[in-house]
C-alpha cells in the first residue's frame, strides 16, 4: 500500500456514533436473554450468572481504562468495597443489600476518585499509574485481613433467611431471580455507560484520553474530567461486588480484594475489545464458559487426551494458552475485529 | 485597548533560559507576528502565555485580569485559544466531533454543539473531511483542524503556532485569507509564530523578534526585517527571511 492510499484509507469516513442504535441493541439483548434461565440446565445457569458478573466488572474497568485511557490494575479495590460495604451493612446493621449496593457505589466511587487524585497529583502515568492502583487494592486487602471491624481474614457469610426475599436479594439456590437481577444490573451498567459517553462529560473523557494538552487548551478541566471518569468506573464495578456476595453467600479479603479480581476486570474487556461498548460483554461471554470448558475437559478428557487426566493446574495452562491465542489473533478484541471487518466490507461496497 | 500584556516573563529548564525577560503587549484587534530562529523560545513563550507552563517570573494579563500561572482551561475560558505546532487532534474522533468537543468545552450544549461545529468546519475549509477520523488527515488538514478547534472556543485572542508550516504555497493563501477575515469580521486579536516571512509581512501590524530567549527587537514589519541584528541572527538559519 502506498503512503497516499494508506492515508486515504485511514481518513475514510467514521460512522457517526450511533448511540441510539447501541441503546436499542441493549434492549434487544435484554429481551432475548430474559427467558434463558428457563431453558438452561442448572449448572449452565451459574455459568451465565458468572458471565454477567464478569461483564459488570469489565464494563466498569472499561470506562476508566478503555474510554478514559488510564490503565487500572486495581479494580479489585472497587469490587471489594462494593462487596464489603454491603455485606457489613447487612450483617452488622441488617440493612438491605439493595441499599448496601447504593452505599457501596458511593464509597467505591469516592475511594476511586481519591486514589485517582493522589496518582494524578503526582503525575503518575502508564505503568506507574497502573502500579499505584494495584498498590491501593493490595492495601485494602491487607487492611481487611488485619481489621477486627470486618472479621479479619475470616470475612463474612451472608445470613440465611427463612424465606426468599426480594428486599434482601435472597432466593432458593438456583433461582432464576439471581440471573434476572444480574441481567438487569448489566443492562443498567451498559445504559449508564452509553449515556455517559454521549454526554458532554463523556465526550470530554475521550478528548482528554486522546490528547490532554489539547483538551486543556480548549477549556476542558483535565483533572476534574479524569476524576469523574474514575469515580463512575469504580461505582459500576462495585455493583458486581455487591451482587457477588449475595449470590455466593460469602466474601473474604482475597475473594474481594485479591489481584485475580483485578485481572478478571481487565480480561473480558481486552478479549472483547477495549474502549468499545460491547467489548466487555462479549469478552465475558467468551471467558465465562471458557473457564468452565477447560476445567471440564481436563477433568474428564476425551480418549485422545487421556494422558492429561489428573494433572493439576493444566486447566489454567490451557485457559492461558487460549487467551494468548485470542489476543494474538484478534488484537482489537472480538468486537473490534468484527466491527473492522463490517466497516471494510461497507467501504468496499461504496462506489469510489 | 490593550488586550494582552506580557511583562518580563522568564522560564528556565535545567539552567537553560528558554525565555528570558520577555515583555510585549497586544492591542485588541491587532495582529502580532513573532519570529526568530529555531530554539529562540517561541513555543515556550506560547506555553507560558497560555498556561501550559507556569513562568518562573513575570506576569501575563488578559483583558486586565492577571492570569499568570493559571491553568490552561481557565485561560481558555478567559478568552484565549491556541493552536499547537505539533498538531494534537483527538485522534479517535472525527473532524466534526473534534470541533464539537471544543464548542462544548466553551459552554455549548450537546445538542447545539454539532451544528455550531459544522459551521466552523465549513469556514476553515474542512467540509470534505468532516466525518473522517482526524488522525488520518494529511498535514494541511490537521493544521486546519487545529485552527477550527481554537476558533470553536470563540476566543478574543488567538495564539497560532506555525499554522502555515508544512503547507505548500497553494495551501497557504486561503489560510492567510481566513486569518485576515478573523481579524476584520470577527474582531479576533491574533498572535502568531511563523517562519514564512511572506505571511509575517502580509499579516502583521507589528513584529517581535526573539533570539536565544530574549527580545532582539520589535516594531513594524518593514522596519524590523531591515534591522542588521535581525538579519545576523537569522543568517544561515532561515533563508526565507531574505526572500520577498
Amino acid at each position: 500500500m502506498t503512503a497516499t492510499a494508506e492515508r486515504e484509507a485511514a481518513a475514510a469516513p467514521l460512522p457517526r456514533p450511533a448511540w441510539g442504535r447501541h441503546l436499542v441493541a441493549v434492549a434487544v439483548l435484554a429481551v432475548v436473554l430474559v427467558p434463558l434461565p428457563l431453558v438452561l440446565p442448572a449448572a449452565q445457569q451459574s455459568v451465565a450468572v458468572r458471565v454477567l458478573v464478569f461483564a459488570i466488572l469489565a464494563i466498569g474497568w472499561n470506562v476508566m481504562s478503555g474510554f478514559g485511557g488510564m490503565f487500572s490494575f486495581g479494580h479489585a479495590a472497587y469490587f471489594g468495597l462494593g462487596a464489603y460495604v454491603s455485606v457489613w451493612l447487612l450483617v452488622e446493621r441488617g440493612i438491605s443489600p439493595w441499599i448496601g449496593m447504593l452505599v457501596g457505589m458511593v464509597v467505591a466511587g469516592a475511594f476511586a476518585a481519591l486514589i485517582g487524585f493522589l496518582a494524578l497529583r503526582y503525575r503518575l502515568k502508564g505503568a506507574y499509574f497502573a502500579l499505584a492502583t494495584f498498590a491501593f487494592a493490595e492495601m485494602l486487602r491487607l487492611i481487611a485481613i488485619n481489621s477486627d471491624l470486618v472479621n479479619r481474614a475470616v470475612g463474612y457469610n451472608v445470613p440465611l433467611r427463612s424465606e426468599p426475599s426480594w428486599a434482601y436479594m435472597q432466593f432458593e439456590p438456583g433461582s432464576a431471580n439471581y440471573f434476572w437481577i444480574a441481567l438487569a444490573l448489566t443492562v443498567v451498567a451498559l445504559v449508564v455507560t452509553i449515556l455517559f459517553l454521549r454526554s458532554r462529560q463523556g465526550r470530554f473523557t475521550v478528548a482528554v484520553r486522546d490528547d490532554e494538552d489539547a483538551a486543556a487548551a480548549l477549556g476542558i478541566p483535565v483533572m476534574r474530567t479524569k476524576l469523574i471518569t474514575i469515580a463512575l468506573s469504580g461505582a459500576i464495578t462495585s455493583v458486581a461486588g455487591t451482587f457477588y456476595v449475595q449470590y455466593y453467600f460469602f466474601v473474604d479479603p482475597d475473594v474481594a480484594f485479591g489481584n485475580s479480581v483485578s485481572i478478571q476486570a481487565i480480561l473480558p474487556a481486552v478479549i472483547g475489545g477495549v474502549a468499545t461498548i460491547w467489548g466487555p460483554v462479549i469478552g465475558a461471554a467468551v471467558l465465562g464458559p471458557l473457564n468452565d470448558v477447560t476445567a471440564t475437559v481436563l477433568r474428564n478428557p476425551p480418549p485422545a487426551l487421556d494422558f492429561l487426566q489428573g494433572r493439576a493446574g493444566l486447566d489454567v495452562v490451557l485457559y492461558a494458552l487460549l487467551l494468548i491465542l485470542i489476543v494474538l489473533l484478534l488484537p482489537q478484541g472480538v468486537y473490534g475485529a468484527i466491527r473492522d471487518r463490517v466497516q471494510r466490507r461497507r467501504a468496499g461496497r461504496r462506489p469510489a | 485597548m490593550t488586550l494582552l500584556e506580557v511583562e518580563s516573563v522568564s522560564k528556565s529548564f535545567r539552567g537553560l533560559r528558554a525565555v528570558d525577560d520577555v515583555s510585549f503587549t497586544v492591542e485588541e484587534g491587532s495582529i502580532l507576528g513573532i519570529i526568530g530562529p529555531n530554539g529562540a523560545g517561541k513555543t515556550t513563550l506560547f506555553n507560558l502565555v497560555a498556561g501550559a507552563l507556569p513562568p518562573d517570573t513575570g506576569s501575563v494579563r488578559l483583558a486586565g485580569t492577571d492570569v499568570t500561572g493559571a491553568k490552561p482551561h481557565r485561560i481558555s475560558h478567559a478568552g484565549m485559544a491556541r493552536t499547537f505546532q505539533l498538531m494534537k487532534p483527538f485522534g479517535s474522533l472525527s473532524v466534526l466531533e473534534n470541533v464539537a468537543v471544543a464548542r462544548m468545552a466553551a459552554g455549548a450544549s450537546r445538542r447545539r454543539a454539532p451544528a455550531e461545529a459544522a459551521d466552523v468546519v465549513d469556514r476553515v475549509g474542512l467540509t470534505r473531511w468532516r466525518d473522517a477520523r482526524s488522525e488520518g488527515l494529511p498535514t494541511a488538514g490537521l493544521k486546519r483542524l487545529e485552527l477550527a478547534r481554537a476558533l470553536a472556543s470563540r476566543p478574543r485572542v488567538l495564539l497560532l503556532d506555525e499554522v502555515l508550516a508544512g503547507l505548500v504555497p497553494a495551501e497557504r493563501t486561503p489560510v492567510m485569507e481566513l486569518l485576515e477575515t478573523l481579524r476584520r469580521d470577527d474582531g479576533i486579536t491574533l498572535v502568531f509564530v511563523e517562519h514564512i516571512m511572506a505571511a509575517v509581512m502580509r499579516l502583521s501590524d507589528s513584529v517581535l523578534v526573539l533570539d536565544q530567549g530574549r527580545v532582539l527587537t520589535s516594531g513594524e514589519p518593514h522596519q524590523v526585517t531591515q534591522d542588521p541584528r535581525v538579519i545576523e541572527a537569522y543568517l544561515g538559519e532561515e533563508p526565507t527571511v531574505a526572500g520577498p
